[in-house]
């Protein structure tokens, strides 16, 4: 049997790091407590802004109107204008929508892959574990935002570029989280019995090891949203991602970042606040998934 | 037998490099345009010194061969010339890599003194010290760089005028004040990770039963703080940090362009818009060996603090 490994040393930055575990009460809302109950809510608002947000949007969030540049909140335009004199409100809305997309595209992306390769090495073990793992291991060499400034460099600026890159650096890490996990779910006596009875490898990966790991993918899903917000948010913020006049978030920082010194911080700060409620909600539910997963497991 | 760790880690790095010198030369050369006119900046040259510029940078010969000069002139310290600005790559990286390195230096200071200080805290306080300490962090733990770049750059650079807002400084003592806004955007997020880790660590060490033993024995408080729970929990709380470090190597380049610092990855960025492929490549190569250098410390001091590591790498 192989010896005791040591935790591999990206997951020991454990997602539920903190917060003892709760007495558990019944309901299924009720068990995520107040702080999960309000992040479900704010996840709740940012999706449906994210669907419906340019319908939402009070006026154009396109239409510059120069005489209005940086003017403040007044007559109905909450939020007031921007650089260019565009109803900031209206922006954010609109700008939900590439906000939301691009995690949602990484996070399936990459953990479709990771636990592809994930249930494969842990399944065959040996060679293919080997392999997997080596090559894993050459892609955590590559920062999510490095690669992301190479692809941008190669396949130019744009949103698709930034997301593909980024799932591929999130990959390594979603695979050796869940390679523990299907591991030890490999183990257990059910297999080796389905084994006995001639249940194919595929068929009990597909039915019964994927199906078992399912709340920890979930609650992974959950964590590495807010990571790729951040980091595309930070990719259109170096104007490498989403392009402007575009209305996306991370534009709208770094578009705006001159009234910060000019004494109009309120375009900029708004579009940050939003990036850091949305990111502080997913990292609290999946915190919260997370415990679940474990406690589901011991 | 820690040698062999060593030795086999080390072996692991050259051929990490390898490959990653391999990715980020192919990506580039796959991309699209021709790199004649890159060179030649668009304009229309003679035929005569089209081939010149074919030879010089071999640009006829096939895939792997140009890789191998470009490796072999990159082992040797000469990465190319930059198209936008004419100039040697490897002097641009000279002139720009202590900004970013000092910068990153600054912010893992901060981190490893701020955040594990407030994991310790926060690890043996539990109660209200506790509490806001959580509270806090899963805050600042949310905010992106470029989000605290101009939180920090509104409070104090334009309402409390403490620090300058953009820019690089001249001299040592300038140079640190130009830093500081930067470097704490840089560490804010990493450090409320640290910290939390920090106080998970504290927290499971503190209960276990060696630490209520040596409680009953009457040791007093500061030695059991420091010989039997500090120690067992430097291990999660020196990798942590290490990654945390590691990983701010790439996000500096949204600071430095938050904070219009003329550093290596504010530079990379700007070189990535134009396509300034020699540079993108020059710096993604520095950037990549100072991430994987970096990790294989981290990974060499979790094997000196934990022993069991290196006879388990043995073992497989």
């Amino acid at each position: 049997m192989s010896a005791p490994v040591s935790p591999p040393v990206s997951s020991v930055i454990p997602a539920g790091a903190g917060t003892a575990p709760r007495a558990r009460r019944s309901g299924r809302l009720r068990r995520l407590g107040a702080a999960g109950l309000a992040s479900a809510a704010v996840i709740a608002v940012a999706t449906f802004a994210a669907i419906f947000g340019p319908l939402l949007a009070p006026y154009n969030p396109d239409l510059p109107n120069l005489s209005l540049a940086w003017v403040g909140p007044a007559g109905g335009h909450l939020l007031g204008y921007d650089f260019q004199g565009r109803d900031v409100l209206s922006r954010l809305l609109a700008g939900a929508q590439s906000a939301m997309i691009g995690p949602l595209a990484v996070v399936i992306l990459s953990l479709t892959a990771g636990a592809v390769l994930a249930v494969a090495s842990a399944w065959r073990r040996g060679a293919t574990d080997a392999l997997v793992s080596s090559g894993l291991d050459i892609l955590f060499a590559f920062p999510g935002i490095l690669l992301a400034v190479l692809a941008a460099t190669v396949f130019g600026a744009g949103l698709i570029a930034a997301a593909i890159a980024l799932s591929v650096a999130y990959m390594p890490y979603v695979a050796r989280v869940l390679r523990g996990a299907a591991l030890k779910e490999r183990n257990q006596p059910y297999v080796a019995a389905l084994e006995v009875q001639g249940a194919s490898g595929t068929a009990i990966c597909l039915r019964h090891i994927v199906p078992n790991m399912m709340p920890l993918i979930v609650a992974q899903a959950t964590i590495m949203f807010g990571w790729a917000m951040v980091d595309l948010a930070a990719i259109s913020f170096l104007g490498l991602g989403v392009q402007p006049p575009a209305p996306n978030w991370g534009v709208m920082i770094s578009e705006n970042e001159v009234g910060v010194l000019q004494g109009y911080p309120l375009p900029a700060i708004a579009a940050g606040a939003c990036i850091v409620a949305v990111v502080i909600a997913f990292n609290v539910l999946g915190e919260r998934l997370f415990e679940r997963a474990q406690a589901a497991r011991i | 037998m820690r040698w062999r760790f060593l030795i086999r880690r080390l072996a692991m790095l050259a051929g990490t490099l390898l490959v990653a010198s391999f990715v980020i030369f192919g990506s580039l050369y796959v991309a699209p345009g021709s790199p004649l006119a890159a060179l030649s900046g668009g304009r229309a040259l003679p035929p005569g010194s089209l081939q010149v510029l074919e030879q010089r940078y071999h640009l006829n010969a096939p895939f792997l061969a140009q890789y191998w000069y470009w490796l072999d002139n990159a082992l040797h310290g000469n990465l190319g010339i930059s198209i936008t600005l004419r100039e040697n790559v490897s002097t641009l990286i000279a002139s720009r890599i202590w900004t970013t390195a000092a910068l990153v230096l600054y912010a893992s200071v901060i981190i490893a003194l701020a955040g594990i200080g407030l994991g310790i805290l926060a690890g043996l306080r539990p109660g209200a010290v506790d509490t806001s300490a959580l509270a806090g962090t899963a805050l600042t733990a949310a905010i992106p760089s470029f989000v605290a770049a101009i939180v920090l750059i509104l409070l104090f650079a334009v309402r409390l005028r403490w620090f300058p807002a953009l820019g690089n400084g001249s001299g040592l003592l300038s140079d640190v004040r130009h830093l500081t806004l930067p470097a704490i955007a840089l560490a804010l997020s990493s450090l409320a990770i640290v910290a939390r880790v920090t106080r998970t660590a504290i927290r499971e060490e503190a209960d276990r039963e060696h630490v209520q033993t040596a409680v009953s024995r009457g040791i007093p408080a500061r030695q059991l703080v420091r010989r039997h729970i500090l120690r067992n929990a430097a291990i999660p709380i020196t990798t942590v940090t290490g990654i945390t470090v590691a990983s701010l190597i790439a996000v500096a380049a949204v600071v430095e362009t938050a904070f219009s610092l003329n550093g290596l990855g504010s530079y990379l960025v700007q070189a990535a818009q134009t396509k300034d492929l020699a540079v993108v490549q020059g710096i993604s190569l520095v950037l990549v060996t100072a991430f994987v250098v970096v990790n294989l410390v981290v990974d060499v001091l979790y094997a000196l603090l934990d022993p069991r590591v290196a006879a388990g790498a043995r073992a497989r």
